[in-house]
């Protein structure tokens, strides 16, 4: 079958079964060569990518939940928008969720997801009790901070690399309504947008959409929405039907003037300044869940998402040089989202660190790598790094630099027998 | 409401346990061979509907065993689903293998005839109740590629109808299933048409429809009753000179 992720580049034929015991599962690692969990496809590039994958959609159970301390155990392939179905009617939300909540819990862990909290609660790793972890000869162990640290430390954020995670014990957070508090500002450049997420450091969400293709003065144009969950209003939610792109756009309709015009439109369309409304929780942390397929814009040569974090301190200056060069290029993305970052955790391969987070999406084109590898001289240069569940293209050395922690993970591979068991294309172009 | 569901473990099955359950919220049985996965899937509906759950050991092709089965539940069931079905490769197993072809018949018929005329005495007893039976397009024309799980889907249909017409006097409701390509794992070895292909939560909001407003057959998806009103309305001159 033909196999790809959402970014819909590369696509590779490959070979592929669901498992829904730890027997059928267990099966399929012991026959030869190496394998990858594949669970919704929302990583964008070549993590989920291998010859062989076992899809892990079908091993979906949630198995316990305890109403006094909102700790649910469910099978790796719960998707997050499942786990929100069936508790936020209860008063309980996830505590961390990244801005799509069609992935699975696994996918969660292994790319160890942050989203608009990170400021104050970290990655998806901080709400992962513990896990259990099928290891190349089909054991399983149970890995927590406690028990099996190393293990927990290496799979959370690990892409996979590790095993196969098959349940975990995750908690939620109690939230009194279905809605949030939002405040939106624009802001007119980057020293703008910084002294913004610096005033609203205090809200537990906050996210800028950032117009990429302005220079000088409005270089860093952006618009924060920031917010906090709402004491008022109903629990309950509808996910919306989403409303899908029915065909490839043809690759024209994406260049720098379409987006130019988008941007404005979506820059000039938002309120200068607006505190405190109540909106649903769902558009807010998922706007584009509404609109199924969306990838179909950038055409059927799909795209990429570069995303980068630069520690704080260098923030500024490594933003200024890199929107510079992309207003230059005229590589707009209409999908630019800059975030500030809490501190970094300890786990091996996590992407976040105290500072700005820079997420472009972009077509898939000739000049792109070349312009790519460009970029990845300024963020190397700044201290800073790529995030793996993103990438495609990355270079052995600008991970290196990037994840001082991966000699210890390629060791842990090493030794335990993981480096000839799980495999995808990006663990291989990254020799890890 | 109670609902059993006999060969629980399929992926259709399941869909149609959580429809019922979030719908009715109706109090569920379980019942096939892999206890594993149904404990496992007795706690995921309980968490996810707030309903009532429970599973039991049942194998359709222990035929001596069903009537004693059928007495050992506790409640008597209101709407019974026969969701037990299999399809092997026909070419190079089923052809090749009468062990095969007889499973495919034990398991899609006479499984359900011998466990369906239990419930249906029960039922009959009682003056009411809905049997609901998934069968499958299949079974309305024989094809070269698929005839033979095609042939016991066909006796099943056969076998609903008559049944219908029995019960129908004694306020006994029967219902036949008739799903086009579905991604289960049944058919997960299978290149499927990606637009004609149903997801199994569509399949059992369909059923579940179905059900409320007493449909006797039901294609799922819709479409699917035109696509063999055409296959069925070839001549047989043409149609065995298909490639079907």
């Amino acid at each position: 079958m033909e196999l790809t992720s959402w970014g819909r580049y590369p696509r590779i034929v490959a070979s592929g079964e669901h498992f829904e015991t730890r027997e059928q599962l267990k099966r399929q690692m012991d026959r030869d060569g190496d394998l990858i969990a594949y669970g919704m496809g929302r990583s964008y590039g070549d993590s989920a990518l291998n010859q062989r994958v076992v899809f892990s959609r079908r091993f979906n159970k949630i198995l316990h939940f305890n109403p006094e301390t909102g700790l649910v155990a469910c099978e790796s392939g719960v998707s997050l928008q499942e786990l929100i179905s069936v508790f936020l009617p209860q008063g309980w939300f996830l505590s961390v969720t990244p801005g799509t909540r069609l992935i699975t819990v696994g996918g969660a862990i292994a790319s160890d997801v942050h989203g608009k909290n990170h400021h104050v609660a970290g990655c998806f790793s901080t709400s992962v009790d513990s896990f259990e972890l099928m290891l190349p000869g089909g054991d399983v162990v149970l890995c927590s901070r406690e028990e099996n640290e190393r293990l927990f430390r290496a799979t959370c954020g690990g892409m996979g690399l590790t095993g196969i995670i098959l349940t975990a014990v995750i908690r939620l957070q109690k939230v009194k309504s279905a809605f949030i508090r939002e405040t939106v500002k624009q802001c007119r450049n980057l020293e703008e947008i910084f002294n913004c997420f610096e005033k609203y450091e205090t809200l537990p969400y906050s996210v800028a959409w950032i117009d990429c293709l302005e220079s000088g003065e409005k270089m860093g144009r952006s618009v924060l929405m920031a917010g906090e969950h709402a004491d008022t209003g109903s629990l309950d939610m509808d996910f919306n039907q989403p409303v899908s792109i029915p065909f490839d756009f043809p690759g024209f309709c994406l260049n720098r003037y379409s987006v130019k015009l988008f941007n404005r439109l979506y820059y000039h369309t938002r309120s200068s300044f607006v505190e405190n409304r109540l909106v649903p929780l769902d558009p807010f942390f998922y706007p584009l869940d509404s609109i199924g397929h969306w990838n179909r814009i950038y055409g059927k040569g799909g795209f990429t998402q570069y995303q980068l974090v630069l520690p704080k301190t260098a923030s500024y200056e490594g933003l200024k040089s890199i929107l510079d060069r992309i207003a230059k290029q005229g590589l707009g993305s209409f999908l630019a989202v800059l975030k500030l970052c809490g501190p970094a955790n300890d786990n091996d391969l996590s992407f976040p660190m105290q500072g700005y987070s820079l997420a472009l999406d972009l077509k898939i084109e000739k000049r792109l790598f070349p312009f790519l590898n460009e970029l990845d001289r300024i963020v190397i240069d700044y201290g800073g790094r790529l995030y793996l569940t993103k990438d495609v293209r990355m270079s052995k050395d600008v991970f290196r630099k990037g994840y001082p922690l991966w000699e210890t993970f390629a060791e842990l591979r090493e030794t335990m027998g993981m480096k000839e068991k799980f495999n995808s294309l990006q663990s291989r172009r990254l020799e890890v | 409401m109670n609902l059993l569901v006999l060969g629980a473990n399929s992926d259709v099955a399941y869909a149609v346990a959580a429809a019922f359950a979030r719908h009715e919220k109706a109090s569920i049985l379980l019942a096939s061979r892999n206890m594993e996965l149904l404990e496992k899937k007795v706690q995921d509906l309980t968490i996810r509907y707030g309903v009532e759950v429970s599973c039991c050991y049942f194998d359709v092709t222990d035929f001596e065993s069903h009537s004693a089965f059928y007495e050992s539940l506790q409640k008597k069931p209101d709407v019974v689903v026969y969701s037990a079905g299999y399809m092997p490769e026909q070419q190079e197993d089923a052809q090749k293998n009468y062990k095969e072809a007889q499973k495919i018949f034990a398991i899609n018929f006479s499984g359900a005839a011998a466990m369906l005329e239990v419930v249906a005495a029960d039922f009959e007893k009682q003056g009411h109740g809905t049997i609901i039976g998934i069968s499958s397009v299949a079974g309305e024309r024989g094809r070269q590629s698929n005839y033979i799980y095609g042939s016991s889907k066909a006796a099943f249909n056969s076998y609903l109808s008559g049944m219908r017409n029995r019960l129908c006097k004694r306020g006994v409701h029967v219902m036949t299933v008739l799903p086009g390509f579905i991604h289960t794992k049944m058919t997960e070895s299978l290149e499927l048409p990606e637009l004609l292909t149903a997801q199994p939560e569509e399949v059992a909001e369909d059923i579940y429809r179905a059900f409320r407003k007493k449909k006797n057959i039901i294609y799922t998806k819709w479409f699917w009753r035109w696509i063999m009103a055409v296959i069925k309305g070839i001549p047989e001159a043409v149609f065995k000179r298909m490639g079907l």
